[in-house]
């Protein structure tokens, strides 16, 4: 039941990766990745842990120097369509017992639009409140951050997002120690974005729901392993190439039983 | 008060107030000790303006000179810790004590040679800067204080938002284009210059202080980060006014240290009093919280043995109803100061008011210890301990809802009635 395709946004791609290699120090993260990623899509990014997926968002973001290749994002260079991307950092990365609420952090999205030396203004705390809403989290502006729980966390950063106003939303687990009604409220709230054509690229941990929640997935452990509409990339072979070679044989076997066991609900 | 008090309590309050503002943003990006560090890295700076002053033939006592220098090595210091963390896998916390360490060495080297030389006649206006000396404050070196401390506050003011991005998400302000690291930089250098600022009042070895301890007082009263700034600056200001003041009523007492003294103070009040982060009221509440539980159990007590024996209402032996649950005696102290228990001697009956209210709790009880056996499937020999924890930290309204829709039962998973209203 997915919903209709929807209307073409003015590029047909919102990510190209061009030979892109980073490291840290000397051990590389990402090797070499080619992958352009359509807009309009609801993608799913899946890999081991270091296999680089946090990298690849941030590499895209302009956050991590590039070893080598480079990125563009709608055809052009990060820093020339930086108001038309935002960014969901992972929700750990930050202190929350920050002197701030979360309207605060909420209006922080407005910062990078609104020019840098200008108080918000009463539209930018319109749009601030709006994105409170969309994301059910209206009640909680004046509450204190350090007295959010991890759903509720996540959700203010979603808002944060959402206050850009932007066309792609790079999420870096966005799912990651929420409660089932989170999960549920954020994914309504991706397919909708999608649906608007904008495009949701997440970092993604459960291989259980990918099938679920979205429409096109890469399968990244430090190569690109495979990319594409979920129904033609997420394969069970596709799986074990991207989380067998590191993994011991035990781990296999567990990967092996779970994308066997997808294969069969989803039939 | 003399002129002399009020210059020196002026350099105080102007460095207080700097050193607070700016002091918030270090100690919440975790870099208490950056200005520790600076402060130590700004001695070197101290001694070779001295020796350069002296060798070119300008006065080098010159306060101008002195904190030229300081301004130079701490500045050099700042470049050396960040170098350190961005091309070493040292952490932050290690970079700041090498820095802190190897500047203060050579700086204390330096000075010890400095006295050795023929120079050392006029080495008498150094050691001041290693723990300052507020009362040789002249209006000059306020003025200048003024000036510098003005800068700081200014661009606290005009790049607020861009430090809040960057001590809250970094990561996330990169993204929509902050140049974080450059944003680190001015940061720190507005750290070098309010060094430079609490010199010759405080000196480098309690500069520490004036940067950590107005902050952290500061977050125990506010939940934004504006008023903390404001409220950082005014104990900061208020710490370095009075440290001024008292320490001109005894002669020989040192102004720096009475200073630190000051903001310490102000910390620990803090720190015990400040509404919901105060560690006072959180043990009021504790307390408070023991007391009501310990009440609400000995009406429930009470409640059960008058169902158990089918006696009902009727006074109780003491012994018998703490014995329940080896209760301490100061149980029914409390509440029958609350009017819940009446006690003729050694015999304890409910009061209506302690009828409705143990009614209430066993009410709470039961409904809770219902609802985890039909919802959570909880083994009956454990309802009990469970419903105990909990039945405390769930008000009135979440057991209503629990209540309705468990269809309002009559009865616990035990048989036992549930009372409702006063008519139990």
């Amino acid at each position: 039941m997915r919903a209709s395709p929807a209307p073409a946004p003015p590029e047909a791609t919102a990510l190209e990766f061009h030979d892109l290699t980073v490291a840290y120090h000397t051990k590389p993260v990402l090797w070499d990745v080619d992958l352009s990623v359509p807009s309009g899509h609801l993608v799913a990014v899946v890999g081991p842990n270091g296999a680089g997926k946090s990298t690849l968002l941030k590499s895209a973001l302009g956050l991590v120097p590039l070893s080598s290749g480079y990125v563009r994002v709608f055809g052009q260079a990060y820093d020339d369509v930086r108001t038309r991307v935002a960014y969901v950092p992972q929700r750990e990365s930050v202190d929350w017992d920050f002197p701030a609420s979360v309207f605060d952090v909420v209006l922080m999205g407005r910062y990078g639009r609104r020019g840098w030396f200008r108080r918000p203004d009463a539209g930018d705390r319109r749009t601030a409140r709006e994105a409170l809403e969309r994301v059910g989290m209206a009640e909680y502006a004046d509450r204190q951050i350090s007295r959010l729980s991890g759903g509720q966390q996540q959700r203010t950063f979603l808002a944060r997002a959402l206050a850009q106003d932007a066309d792609l939303y790079m999420m870096d687990e966005p799912f990651a120690g929420v409660d089932a009604v989170t999960e549920r409220a954020i994914i309504a709230l991706l397919r909708e974005l999608r649906d608007r054509g904008r495009t949701v690229v997440c970092v993604h941990h459960d291989l259980q729901t990918v099938r679920e929640y979205f429409d096109w997935v890469v399968l990244l452990n430090m190569r690109l392993v495979a990319a594409g509409p979920v129904d033609e990339a997420f394969l069970t072979e596709k799986l074990q190439a991207t989380y067998g070679g590191r993994l011991g044989i035990l781990e296999t076997a567990a990967t092996q039983l779970l994308t066997e066991r997808q294969g069969r609900s989803t039939k | 008060m003399d002129f002399t008090l009020l210059t020196v309590m002026a350099g105080a309050g102007t460095l207080g107030i700097v050193a607070g503002a700016l002091g918030c943003f270090t100690v919440l990006k975790r870099q208490s000790l950056l200005g520790d560090a600076l402060a130590h890295a700004a001695l070197p700076g101290v001694c070779l303006a001295f020796l350069f002053g002296s060798a070119v033939g300008i006065d080098p006592r010159h306060p101008l000179l002195l904190l030229g220098g300081a301004l130079l090595t701490a500045w050099l210091g700042t470049l050396v810790i960040l170098g350190i963390t961005r091309t070493t896998r040292l952490k932050q916390d290690a970079a700041l004590g090498i820095v802190l360490s190897v500047f203060f060495g050579v700086g204390i080297a330096l000075l010890t040679a400095i006295q050795h030389t023929n120079l050392g006649a006029s080495q008498a206006g150094l050691d001041k800067y290693l723990f300052g000396q507020a009362a040789s404050l002249l209006p000059h070196d306020v003025w200048l204080m003024a000036g510098l401390g003005s800068l700081v506050l200014g661009t606290i003011v005009v790049l607020f938002r861009h430090f809040q991005l960057i001590v809250f998400d970094p990561v996330y302000a990169g993204s929509i284009g902050v140049r974080v690291r450059l944003i680190e930089v001015v940061l720190t250098s507005l750290v070098v210059v309010a060094v430079v600022v609490g010199l010759q009042t405080v000196g480098v070895v309690l500069m520490a202080a004036m940067v950590v301890t107005p902050a952290a007082a500061a977050r125990q009263w506010t939940h934004r980060l504006s008023t903390m700034v404001v409220v950082a600056g005014i104990f900061g200001g208020a710490a370095g006014a009075l440290g001024a003041w008292t320490s001109s009523l005894a002669s020989r007492l040192p102004t720096g240290p009475i200073i630190v003294l000051w903001a310490t103070a102000l910390l620990l009040v803090s720190l015990l009093l400040s509404p919901r982060r105060g560690l006072l009221w959180a043990a009021v509440r504790r307390a408070r919280n023991r007391r009501r539980i310990r009440a609400e159990n000995l009406l429930k007590d009470l409640w059960r043995l008058g169902e158990h024996d089918g006696r009902g209402d009727v006074a109780r032996a003491v012994t018998d109803v703490l014995a329940v649950r080896a209760a301490p005696r100061r149980a029914i102290d409390e509440a029958r100061a609350a009017g819940l228990v009446r006690v003729d001697g050694s015999m304890i009956r409910l009061t209506p008011d302690g009828k409705k209210r143990a009614a209430e709790v066993v009410r709470n009880h039961r409904i809770w210890e219902l609802y985890l056996s039909r919802r959570l499937e909880l083994a009956d020999d454990h309802l009990h301990r469970d419903a105990e924890d909990m039945e405390h930290a769930l008000d009135t309204a979440v057991l209503d809802e629990i209540d309705a829709a468990l269809g309002y039962p009559s009865h616990d998973p035990h048989g036992r009635p549930i009372p409702r209203g006063t008519t139990a």
